[in-house]
């Protein structure tokens, strides 16, 4: 379970978690799970174009997704964010069914993007992984206090000089290039409950940012550390077991948000 | 008052989607004076808070703050938006909420500092806010909310805070409490306050001078100049009553025929 195969896995689950605990609080923050619902979806799509055409899988994933990201983040501008999402979810889903009927070796390689194949990270998947993570932790802590103030009083922050918009391309591109890194490894349909659930579970436990933000790392960290033990232990696919911790610890969650209400100025 | 008024508003003009919204407002405020900027709904109070902010663009006229065109910096002017959504989870405590008006705008995460908590505990106490500084920002009450966001908007002390409608959805009892917390904020940290709202009456025992929108008009002057038959009837265009009664304001629309009513 820890062999030098293995480590591979450890390392990329890990790095795949603390971005998720940690992109996944702003996509909490400002109501943006749509948005990181849409990315890994339309990611995959590039995938299998990519494929398609012979070029590497996490190139058509990237292009994708930090596409997707602009187009969502431009256009939602003046009209629904939601709407504009919804559109660019179903353009891409519905180019990526066209690569994959066209491509003649529908493979699992294609597949695993969907469901992750965290159980085999070879060492040149682990470089881009390891890059793409340091870029976005290093691009949160440095955007952080706009960023936090942007995302819950956005006038404020406007009449502060701070450029909401730019704020939200940024973001989701952040977002964007989250997805990238970690379909290859937790698959789209998983990075999705990752980027959610952790956060989402951690802000009830904690009213300071500052505490929440880690423990949401720590928590996406346990979920795909237990997960990776129980996917190898049982061989059931690694996806169940992400989605199924990031339910018990929010349920959790809100059995503690609900006592701690009760009492008064519960920190 | 000879120096330099904190704010000069002059002949600007705002036209959104083709319609005029603000026809050429007039007025100034000197250093520490409360004014009320009075109208009724869609009268374009929000958006010639806006015009100050620097965030719409105008067609006409030139806002000048202390003298120059108002840069948007941090924090140079405070501003208390009409309405802020806080989800109750959301993981933000009052404190965290006043510290982002110090320095919400700097890169990178705060670094623990006795300063800085000193500086938010000394705000938070200031407002009345003490006692729920690190309750979570979205479970507090309207007019708790109203006063961490008064302290998040004071921190970094601008000369000028401007207030859209804070007294909306308050009972009576918080809103006389915010204003003479405003009344008093103002007076102690030299800080000129421009609040928007529809009634004028809560007001009357703290404003210097009232700004009186209607129909993207101004009338501005102090309350006894301005809330009178004649002037309001002018702004209005149409003939408007005011009744005075224990010291209380009614601002009521006359009979509807504009014409035949000249005394
Ligand atoms: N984006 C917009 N396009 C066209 N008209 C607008 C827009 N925003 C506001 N308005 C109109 O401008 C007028 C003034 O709005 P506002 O400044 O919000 O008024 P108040 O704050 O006094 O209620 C209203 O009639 C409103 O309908
Ligand atoms: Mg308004």
């Amino acid at each position: 379970m820890f062999s030098e195969f293995l480590i591979n896995t450890w390392i990329a689950g890990s790095v795949v978690a603390v971005v998720a605990g940690l992109v996944g609080f702003f996509v909490v923050l400002r109501g943006s799970s749509f948005l990181a619902h849409a990315l890994p979806h339309g990611a995959f799509a590039g995938a299998a174009g990519a494929t398609l055409l012979g070029l590497d899988p996490i190139l058509g994933m990237g292009v994708f997704a930090v596409g997707g990201a602009l187009t969502v983040s431009t256009l939602g501008r003046r009209g629904r964010n939601d709407v504009v999402t919804a559109l660019a979810l179903v353009v891409m889903l519905a180019s990526g069914a066209l690569f994959l009927s066209l491509g003649s070796q529908y493979s699992a390689e294609v597949f695993a993007l969907l469901f992750g194949q965290i159980l085999g990270v070879s060492s040149a998947e682990l470089l881009p992984i390891l890059a793409l993570g340091a870029v976005c932790v290093v691009a949160v802590v440095v955007a952080y206090r706009p960023l936090l103030l942007a995302s819950v009083l956005p006038e404020q922050a406007a009449a502060r000089g701070i450029s909401t918009f730019g704020l939200s391309v940024f973001f989701a591109v952040l977002v964007g290039l989250a997805t990238t890194m970690s379909v290859p490894v937790v698959g789209a349909l998983l990075m999705f409950s990752l980027l959610v659930g952790p956060p989402a579970a951690a802000r009830l436990f904690s009213a300071d940012p500052l505490r929440a933000i880690p423990l949401s790392i720590g928590f996406a960290l346990v979920i795909v550390w237990a997960s990776i033990a129980a996917a190898y232990l049982s061989s059931l696919p690694v996806g169940f077991f992400v989605t199924l911790g990031s339910a018990i610890l929010y349920g959790a969650g809100r059995g503690w948000f609900a006592i701690a209400a009760r009492r008064p100025a519960a920190a | 008052m000879t120096e330099t008024p904190v704010l000069e508003v002059n002949g600007v003009g705002v036209a959104l989607s083709g319609r005029t919204i603000l026809h050429d407002v007039t007025f100034e405020i000197a250093a520490g004076e409360f004014v009320g900027l009075i109208g009724s709904n869609g009268a374009g109070k929000t958006t010639l808070l806006r015009v100050i902010l620097g965030l719409q663009p105008t067609t006409a006229g030139t806002v000048r703050f202390g003298g120059v065109r108002p840069g948007r910096g941090a924090g140079v002017i405070g501003y208390v938006p009409q309405k802020v959504a806080l989800d109750p989870d959301l993981p933000l405590r009052a404190r965290d909420v006043v510290a982002l008006g110090l320095d919400g705008q700097k890169l990178g995460i705060p670094l623990p500092s006795a300063r800085r908590r000193a500086l938010v505990d000394e705000l938070l106490s200031s407002v009345g806010a003490s006692d729920f500084a690190d309750a979570r920002v979205g479970q507090l009450s309207g007019g708790q909310q109203q006063r961490v966001l008064i302290a998040h908007a004071l921190i970094s002390q601008p000369r000028l805070l401007l207030l859209d409608e804070p007294l909306a959805n308050l009972d009576i009892r918080s809103e006389q409490e915010i204003v003479e917390l405003l009344a008093r904020v103002g007076r102690e940290r030299g800080v000129a306050v421009l609040l928007s709202a529809h009634d004028l009456n809560p007001l009357l025992p703290v404003m210097d001078r009232i700004v009186y929108l209607a129909d993207g008009r101004a009338a501005a002057g102090t309350t006894d100049e301005i809330v009178q038959s004649s002037v309001l009837t002018g702004l209005y265009g149409r003939r408007v009553d005011v009744l005075r009664i224990d010291g209380r304001v009614l601002v009521v629309a006359g009979p509807n025929d504009a014409h035949g009513h000249d005394e």
